[in-house]
């Protein structure tokens, strides 16, 4: 393990001045999981560790007009159990219940998973799915991000210097639509995914695709929205004929690495498989009567 | 640079004085001196070091010292009452929970934070939550067995 400086920042002008002071040799910490593996591996080398838990006020889930505002130091637990959540988000609840093992979902945050940016975790493709927002804050004010847009490579977000994710503002899913978050599992139950799809997808009353939102996880250096087959599959029949023929067209979108789960190869071809699935389990559960 | 950390451990006040590098799982062992808690993969995976930072559980491995600075943290020396067993420790022992032990307090730990927010689980539901406690003797129905007895007698109010 490195050698650092721990700072525990009682209030968010605190940390910017602390972000200031010591600029690229700073990280911000929420709850830990990425960073300190990260430090102990010697892939990351901050000389000072800026923690977040004694500021107030980043830890509520509230209900707005338009979705949920999910503080940034909401535990992934604290997530899927949230009454809030489950009622008005259940793709996301679910989503999250997916992750790793309850002690490591005690201790991870959302904003930590979001700016860590590893493209196998299972939050993005859900939250990008609803077209969630990441806010980020800095001494100069707010800045929203559709979470979309956040990730830019392997690893790599468009955090600013001297910004912080403090919340995400996650919006309903559209009215009368089904959303499903599926997560291909072959070896373990913790595992990352080998691939994984969230979809949402809404009817016209003549039984055609009126909208539908497809993002893959774990097969690209970032989450993939695969608009190529959403686009493919918007205003035709939903037909078992076109959901294949849409849900083939991610296997031009997606760019999985090599591991121990599979080949890029074997990837590619689940991700295929697990859009069509994700396509007809969001399909059934579209509510009746739309 | 040492930092000072305030650790409340099985009701015991503790001022230390250690870097902040100084990961939880090594304060609790060789700072403090309580050596139930074990190390396995180091990376927060397999469970053998779970421990109660405010109740929660968490993985000490992967958790700062001084990140938890003033919690109140439970490991498996402080679950026993007066003396007695926790019944997660006695429903192990009447169940064949172990066999090499070394897994055992995380597994324990485990159980308990289970049965602290959930009393009463199904067999999927305890099968979920030790999930990620891993045991190389692959003990795994004897450990299901003694969380399933553990919540039973618990149920009865012997807790």
């Amino acid at each position: 393990m490195i050698e650092f400086e721990y700072h525990h920042p009682a209030s968010m002008d605190e940390l910017f001045g602390l972000l200031d002071r010591y600029g690229e040799d700073a990280r911000v910490m929420a709850g830990g999981t990425a960073l300190v593996i990260q430090m102990k591996q010697r892939l990351a080398q901050p000389g000072h560790v800026l923690g977040l838990r004694r500021i107030g006020g980043l830890n509520s889930i509230e209900s707005t007009a338009e979705g949920v505002r999910i503080g940034a130091l909401c535990t992934q637990r604290q997530i899927e159990n949230s009454p809030v959540v489950v009622r008005e988000l259940p793709l996301i609840a679910d989503a999250f219940r997916k992750v790793a093992t309850p002690r490591i979902r005690n201790m991870a945050t959302i904003g930590g998973g979001l700016v860590n940016g590893d493209p196998s975790q299972d939050p993005p493709p859900a939250l990008i799915s609803l077209g969630a927002s990441a806010v980020m804050t800095s001494k100069n004010g707010e800045r929203v991000v559709p979470v979309e847009d956040l990730f830019i490579d392997y690893y790599e977000t468009d955090v600013q210097p001297g910004e912080v994710l403090t919340g995400v503002l996650v919006p309903h899913a559209p009215a009368g639509s089904g959303a499903v978050y599926l997560k291909f599992l072959p070896r373990t139950a913790d595992d990352y995914a080998t691939v994984s799809v969230a979809a949402v997808v809404s009817r016209e009353a003549d039984g055609s695709c009126k909208d539908v939102r497809i993002v893959l996880g774990s097969v690209g250096v970032t989450a993939i929205r695969a608009t190529q087959a959403e686009d493919a599959l918007r205003g035709k029949p939903l037909t078992d004929e076109n959901i294949r023929a849409a849900a083939a067209l991610v296997k031009d979108v997606v760019d999985p690495l090599e591991d121990f789960r599979g080949s890029a190869e074997y990837k590619t071809d689940m991700a295929e498989v697990f859009t069509r699935r994700a396509v007809e389990q969001a399909i059934a559960f579209i509510p009746a009567g739309n | 640079m040492n930092q000072k950390v305030r650790l409340k451990v099985n009701g015991t006040d503790h001022e230390l004085d250690i870097p902040a590098r100084r990961l939880l799982v090594d304060c609790i062992r060789y700072d403090i001196g309580l050596t139930g808690t074990k190390e396995g993969c180091s990376v927060g995976v397999c469970g053998a070091c779970a421990v109660l930072v405010d109740g929660e559980m968490y993985a000490s491995c992967i958790t700062l010292a001084v990140a938890v600075d003033g919690s109140e943290i439970t490991t498996i020396e402080g679950i026993a009452e007066n003396g007695n067993l926790h019944p997660v420790q006695q429903a192990f022992i009447d169940n064949g929970g172990f066999q090499c032990g070394i897994c055992t307090p995380g597994q324990v730990i485990a159980a308990k934070s289970l049965l602290d927010e959930n009393p009463n689980p199904t067999e999927d539901e305890i099968k979920e939550w030790m999930m990620g406690n891993l045991c190389r003797c692959t003990g795994y129905y004897g450990i299901l067995n003694s969380v399933a007895a553990a919540a039973k007698n618990m149920s009865g109010g012997s807790k």
